[in-house]
């Protein structure tokens, strides 16, 4: 455990030790952590909140964060960053200020969030995971996030915005970058990623009008009580199952003459290979040893090239989640 | 046509107020009866509480369909350890999008369903865990547990009766896997998320190895409305298996996606007949009944009772009755391929079938997707999903089997297509949301 052993021998252990926070910092720091685990009969139920809090000073979870956690819990390093690598939620490497992420699970990459996507990236130079130069936008795709009555879902440091398009997304991260307020469909008036990990850390929101923001449920939530009350018919034309007309032989064709842009490829099949999804995307490892930075994992590339995101070690897939 | 008019056939009991002004407030739950079943609950022994949920027959909305009140009764009384509440807000299963609006426009249900449930169980601390990626709702959570706690409905000696309770909102940080209920209490005890293996049930060795009731956010919602208006109202409502109303969330290629609130066993049939139908011009191809974990059904099923019985008896689950329609213009190939990827990330890597399983699903469904398998890679994935279905700890595993061997059953030949075409005969550009808007912009250029 001690520094000399690490940095004379190179047993591939992670770095120590961390840097610490400034003393500022920390009292800071651990006068919140008190609080967090004050909240819990057992103190190690505090470590997500913990990395949130840490989240909420630096952006991601770094080494100093993380030594933090273990310090405060009574844990080992190693501990703590088992837990932190496990949720998607834990950044492990500086990013923006505001996190965008596409919802391209079925349902949303089926109504529109592949091609929000796709446009997304085109428009702001990133790929998957990746920041824009300025330090804004981090662009990522995500999973389903309980909102598919609002399909296709965008969402900003984990605010809803809801029924977008590519066009309202690019408008979306235009304001985002430009500086302007900019609002969620449902949530509050949108605050930095590291202001939004200090509510995750169960610290409320101090901003006045922050819960009352966007109002109450969003209008898709209200669809079936309105029609139970009788206060709406049926926006559209019901259609009764047996006499649907017969459009289904042909449904790609309108939009096929509408964009001409498009190849042979079929679009969608093309990119679930060449976009492997944070799904099986492989991330680096934890902080380690310098001179063994992503421990005894050959490099992907070498050993499989039928298709483009394989990972393929059983090591580096295990990493991965 | 004779259509149950919209007003017969829905009953909003939770949602009855989400379209007041400010919703989500104290004052408007009081205003709407809230509270009311805590008070009744509170003058009635514990033990009584327990029966009546249980003679109501609440199941579980979580999608187990487990009855509510016998859980509650399996929680050993007089041991002498702490009993814990844990309400599974993790709603992350793939189409589901019920308990976060439930709780974005009534969070007081919950608290209120709490506070019952911990004076049955006997219980001093709960705890909601509520997953990560959706703060709007985390902030109306404060709020409200800050407003009850201010009311006499937390803390100390609730509303004069003797009873202690703690409630402790715990935001998660991003792993589908922590809606397995061990998998939450792992998580909550501040380890990664995998599955416990059972026996012990939580109810014995739960929360820090104590007995431990977990619950999920509309089951719990729904018990003051039970202890508030009886019984025999609530089973007015239902079948005589699966009573009750519960929330329907429609989405995708339909008129009016939204939330109905319905008594158990509506069809889909009629939930498309009174919102709308389809959008239109288009037809139902597939739907899940109950998230993407449950098998796929088809509109072969449109009559089916939509209720626990209902939707077993038609090869299905009813899960957490999300409705995901998707209309014809729809690949299932690439539908299937999306769910697997989410699965095979989700997948916490504790069980050999499972890590591997999907991991080699996913390879598999995007070379069919791409047209570049074979017709013997049909039978794999089967094999492969028959590997992984009923061979893990909990049901994630089960759950990533399913839309494979239910597409594989009801669309086989629409793989085949992808494998003889060499490619995947669907635009997705069709699907999309907005593809009817440019096609009509279009159509009235022509014109």
């Amino acid at each position: 455990m001690t520094s000399e052993t690490t940095s004379a021998v190179n047993l591939g252990l992670p770095q120590l030790p961390a840097p610490d926070y400034p003393a500022e910092v920390r009292a800071r720091l651990e006068a919140d952590a008190g609080e967090v685990v004050a909240r819990y009969p057992d103190s190690r139920s505090a470590l997500l909140p913990l990395l949130h809090l840490v989240q909420s000073e630096e952006g991601h979870v770094t080494r100093t964060g993380i030594q933090f956690c273990a310090e405060v819990l009574g844990l080992t390093a190693a501990e703590v960053t088992a837990v932190a690598t496990f949720y998607t939620m834990y950044r492990r490497k500086p990013s923006g200020d505001y996190q965008v992420g596409v919802c391209t699970n079925t349902l949303c990459a089926v109504m529109g969030g592949d091609a929000i996507l796709d446009e997304l990236k085109s428009h702001l130079g990133v790929g998957n995971n990746e920041t824009t130069e300025d330090g804004k936008v981090t662009l990522e795709h995500i999973e389903c996030n309980a909102a598919c009555d609002f399909a296709p879902v965008v969402m900003v440091n984990w605010e809803f915005f809801d029924n977008q398009t590519p066009e309202s997304a690019k408008r979306l991260v235009d304001d985002l970058r430009a500086g302007r307020t900019v609002e969620p469909t449902r949530g509050a008036p949108l605050c930095t990623f590291k202001e939004t990990a200090r509510i995750l850390a169960g610290f409320p929101d101090p901003r006045p009008g922050a819960v009352e923001a966007s109002g109450g449920a969003g209008h898709a939530s209200l669809v079936g009580l309105k029609l139970a009350k009788g206060e709406t018919a049926p926006a559209r034309v019901v259609m009764p199952r047996g006499t649907v007309p017969q459009q289904a032989d042909e449904p790609a064709e309108p939009s096929d003459t509408a964009k001409p842009s498009d190849t042979a490829k079929p679009a969608g099949a093309g990119e679930a290979a060449d976009t492997p999804s944070s799904h099986d995307a492989p991330q680096k490892t934890s902080a380690s040893d310098p001179a063994h930075p992503e421990g005894p994992v050959k490099d992907p590339q070498a050993e499989d090239g039928k298709t483009g995101g394989a990972t393929p070690t059983g090591t580096e897939e295990g990493e991965a989640r | 046509m004779t259509v149950d008019s919209p007003e017969k056939l829905l009953a909003p009991v939770l949602s009855a107020f989400w379209d007041q002004p400010e919703s989500w407030t104290l004052d408007t739950y009081h205003r709407h009866e809230g509270y009311e079943g805590l008070r009744k609950a509170l003058a009635m022994p514990a033990d009584d509480v327990i029966a009546l949920v249980k003679d109501a027959g609440l199941r579980g909305r979580g999608g187990a369909g487990f009855p509510t009140g016998m859980k509650w009764q399996f929680i050993p009384q007089g041991d002498g350890k702490p009993h814990y509440l844990v309400v599974n807000a993790d709603e992350s299963e793939p189409g589901t999008c019920k308990d976060i609006p439930l709780l974005f426009a009534n969070p007081h249900s919950l608290i209120e369903g709490i506070v019952i449930a911990c004076h049955a169980i006997r219980s001093s601390h709960a705890f909601i865990y509520l997953r990560g990626e959706t703060v709007p709702v985390l902030r109306r959570l404060h709020h409200a547990v800050r407003e009850a706690y201010e009311a006499g409905y937390l803390g100390k000696d609730i509303l004069g009766s003797g009873m202690d309770l703690e409630l402790t909102v715990h935001a998660g940080a991003g792993a589908y896997i922590c809606g397995e209920e061990t998998a939450l209490l792992d998580s909550l005890e501040g380890r990664r998320g995998q599955p416990r293996l059972r026996p012990p049930f939580p109810a014995v060795a739960g929360l820090y190895a104590c007995p431990t009731v977990v619950n999920n956010v509309e089951s719990i919602a729904s018990v003051p409305s039970i202890l508030n208006r009886g019984k025999e109202w609530f089973r007015s409502m239902g079948s005589e298996k699966s009573p009750g109303f519960t929330l329907y969330s429609l989405s995708g290629h339909v008129a009016s996606p939204g939330q109905y609130e319905a008594p158990m066993g509506v069809t889909l049939r009629q939930l498309l007949e009174l919102s709308g139908g389809m959008r239109k011009g288009h037809r139902l191809k597939f739907w899940t009944p109950g998230g993407s974990s449950t098998p796929l059904l088809t509109d072969q099923h449109l009559d089916i009772p939509l209720d626990y019985e209902g939707v077993s008896a038609a090869g299905s689950l009813l899960g957490t009755k999300a409705l995901q329609c998707f209309d014809e213009t729809t690949c299932v190939v690439r539908a299937v391929t999306r769910w697997t990827e989410f699965y095979a990330h989700e997948s916490c890597g504790k069980c050999t079938p499972c890590r591997e399983g999907t991991y080699w699903l996913v390879q598999l469904m995007r070379d069919i997707e791409a047209g570049k398998a074979s017709l013997e890679d049909l039978d794999k994935i089967a094999d492969i999903a028959d590997n992984i279905n009923g061979k893990s700890f909990c049901a994630l595993g089960d759950g990533a089997a399913a839309p494979i061997y239910s597409s594989l059953e009801h669309f086989r030949d629409e793989y085949e297509a992808h494998i003889e075409q060499r490619s995947c005969p669907f635009d997705p550009a069709a699907s999309t949301a907005w593809a009817d808007r440019s096609n009509s912009a279009h159509q009235e250029v022509n014109a």
